[in-house]
């Protein structure tokens, strides 16, 4: 099958590590003086954003497996942290571990009938299984269904640090992410991110290398279905809320087009595709229906003139991998 | 008035008909799904968007033109046919060298657009579309009532179905249209205009869509959401079914429509995930799907 990225950027190799490690030092210093300027809440929401794209990046930008169902992982991981942190009283560490754990194994699960088939039966499979697990959500009892779960508090984490303090807790999500982020810069270069780009450019000839890919593509996805649920139990923390939304196939898409935007197959694309969807969608929001519209034109824009990406753009011009 | 495993006939013949409506649409539209996919290698995303469209130009044409139904069974199907065909000529055609992801991603978006639009104008509530008068009221079978109309959606959906298989299949045109599918090349040198063949296969599906929004319209509401949620159950069909056989599409959704039905009646909570549940079975002990060749 055809790669997902089909206009490689040359790079000079050599460089490779330098220009990732200065934007990452400028990414760093943008988030720590963010707050004095920016909304608080808005930069925690688009960190978890943030994250989630990056997990989704992992799978389509690397692996070149399109997932149209991580609302199922984001989603569900926020409803067990939420219910575990309201009814279980659990600190934040422990719920966002309960959460986290809970997108795990919907990953295995998912995963596991997911890889069964390519291409474009993979990502409606995947978006079927994540509409199968929203309707078990909209009829559970204990996620309160249309209402969701409300009032989550926040909690201390490790019993010190009091979360409800908003620079206590924007300096805890933004710690996370930049892990989460590091975590996936780590996991595509080393050994094992290796054979997952040889199984994106061509998976049967990584086979006859004497690679098992299904399980190469299945622990993927299971890391990336575990990176949206870290990602979706930060959200349900910051709003203290979740709910079908965040289950929802449109949540999906949403990560998509951050991803899309931003650079399928970057390092630091869905980071800013994640901050300018999240962007859009907050001050467009007094437009009602507009957003859809808007989305929809973006995700066709995108699509017809413009597949690499914002940050794909900058690498290519500076030749450079970003 | 008798009963089968404790269920009043009434209510079980009531369950398994409206299954077999909601096999109809799924019929119809895994069938144009199928028959896209083959030739241009997309999954249409705006399949539910464009079936939606096709219940609205219905319920437009009889609002602002005074078109009934009858005509609008024709007209509908041509006009967003048409709209289909445009979108082929000005964006799926700049696809085809590229991944079918991108093909995925591009029909997603535009489904965006076109639903969004119609929420703007027509907000999220359904607006209600008369069933035509010749196929009002109903007859009593005995063991149910069957109302004109819902019998009448059945014997169409099933007649373009079979048409559409016959076409297909057994037509000299068709055997253009699956040669093109096997080897686009080969039919070209032979003279065959390939890629208009493409654009009209395109109009072809689209249009199917906007004649099962058509026959829906009476039953169900017209509204700009009435897609969204059909497609996500149509691709679960398309992928239990396998994509290889236009056969296997008609015979899968109709299937799949009674099995829903019918859990409706002994199972109601798990009605709305069942066809869900079978594609995880089917993935288990049949990965290429019931009529799939490979994988």
């Amino acid at each position: 099958m055809e790669r997902v990225l089909d206009e490689p950027v040359l790079v000079r190799r050599r460089n490779a590590g330098r220009s990732v490690g200065a934007a990452f030092a400028v990414m760093v210093a943008l988030l720590a003086a963010a707050p004095f300027v920016v909304y608080p809440v808005f930069l925690m929401k688009a960190l978890c954003f943030a994250l989630f794209a990056c997990a989704f990046n992992l799978l389509i930008g690397y692996v070149g497996l399109l997932s149209f169902g991580h609302a199922l992982f984001f989603g569900w991981a926020s409803y067990l942290t939420a219910y575990a942190a309201k009814a279980w009283a659990l600190p934040p560490e422990l719920a966002i571990i309960v959460g986290t754990a809970t997108a795990a194994v919907l990953g295995i699960v998912a995963g596991g009938l997911a890889i069964r088939r390519q291409g474009i039966y993979f990502a409606m499979i995947t978006l079927a299984l994540a509409q199968m697990m929203y309707f078990f959500a909209l009829r559970a009892k204990f996620t309160g269904g249309e209402d969701g779960i409300q009032g989550v508090p926040r909690g201390r984490l490790f019993g010190f640090f009091d979360l409800a303090d908003k620079t206590t807790m924007y300096v805890f999500v933004l710690v996370v992410v930049l892990a989460g982020f590091l975590l996936i810069y780590r996991i595509i270069n080393s050994p094992f991110g290796e054979v997952l780009k040889a199984i994106r450019e061509n998976e049967q000839r990584t086979i006859s290398l004497g690679y098992k890919t299904e399980r190469y593509k299945l622990f993927a996805f299971v890391l990336s279905a575990t990176l949206s649920g870290l990602a979706g139990s930060l959200n349900a923390l910051v709003f203290q809320l979740a709910s079908l939304t965040d289950v929802h196939w449109t949540m999906s898409g949403d990560v998509m087009l951050m991803t899309l935007i931003g650079g399928l197959g970057t390092v630091f694309g869905p980071v800013v595709g994640a901050f300018l969807v999240v962007a859009m969608q907050n001050y467009l929001a007094s437009f009602g229906q507009w957003v859809l519209v808007i989305q929809g034109a973006v995700f066709v824009a995108c699509v017809l003139v413009f597949r690499r990406g914002i940050v794909g753009e900058i690498a290519a011009a500076l030749r450079v991998r970003l | 008035m008798f009963e089968i495993f404790g269920i009043p006939s009434q209510a079980l013949f009531g369950q398994l008909l409206l299954g077999l409506i909601n096999g109809s649409f799924y019929a119809l539209l895994s069938l144009g799904l199928a028959v896209i996919f083959g030739m241009l290698n997309v999954i249409n995303f705006t399949h539910g968007a464009q079936y939606m469209m096709g219940a609205f130009a219905a319920y437009l044409l009889l609002q602002h033109a005074g078109i009934g139904y009858w005509p609008a069974l024709v007209i509908a199907p041509l006009l967003i046919g048409a709209t289909g065909v445009v979108i082929e000529r000005l964006f799926l055609r700049r696809l085809r060298k590229l991944d079918p992801l991108y093909g995925l991603m591009l029909t997603f978006g535009l489904a965006l657009v076109i639903e969004g639009l119609f929420r703007n104008v027509y907000g999220s509530s359904g607006l209600p579309y008369q069933v035509p008068e010749s196929l009002e009221g109903g007859r009593n079978l005995g063991f149910m009532f069957l109302p004109n109309y819902r019998a009448w959606v059945i014997v169409l959906s099933l007649a373009v179905c079979l048409a559409t298989w016959y076409g297909i299949e057994r037509t000299r045109l068709g055997s253009y249209l699956r040669a093109a599918t096997e080897n686009p090349v080969l039919v070209r040198a032979f003279g065959i205009n390939v890629p208009r063949m493409v654009t009209l296969t395109y109009g072809f599906g689209v249009a199917l869509a906007a004649l099962a929004g058509v026959m829906a319209a009476p039953i169900y509401n017209v509204s700009p959401q009435m897609g969204s949620d059909l497609i996500i159950v149509v691709f679960a069909v398309v992928v239990i079914g396998g994509m290889g056989s236009i056969m296997g599409a008609i015979v899968t959704g109709f299937a799949l429509g009674v099995v829903e039905g019918l859990t409706k009646v002994f199972f109601p909570e798990a009605s709305n995930t069942v066809i869900f549940v079978i594609m995880a079975i089917v993935l288990l002990v049949r990965p290429a799907g019931l009529f799939g060749r490979t994988g």
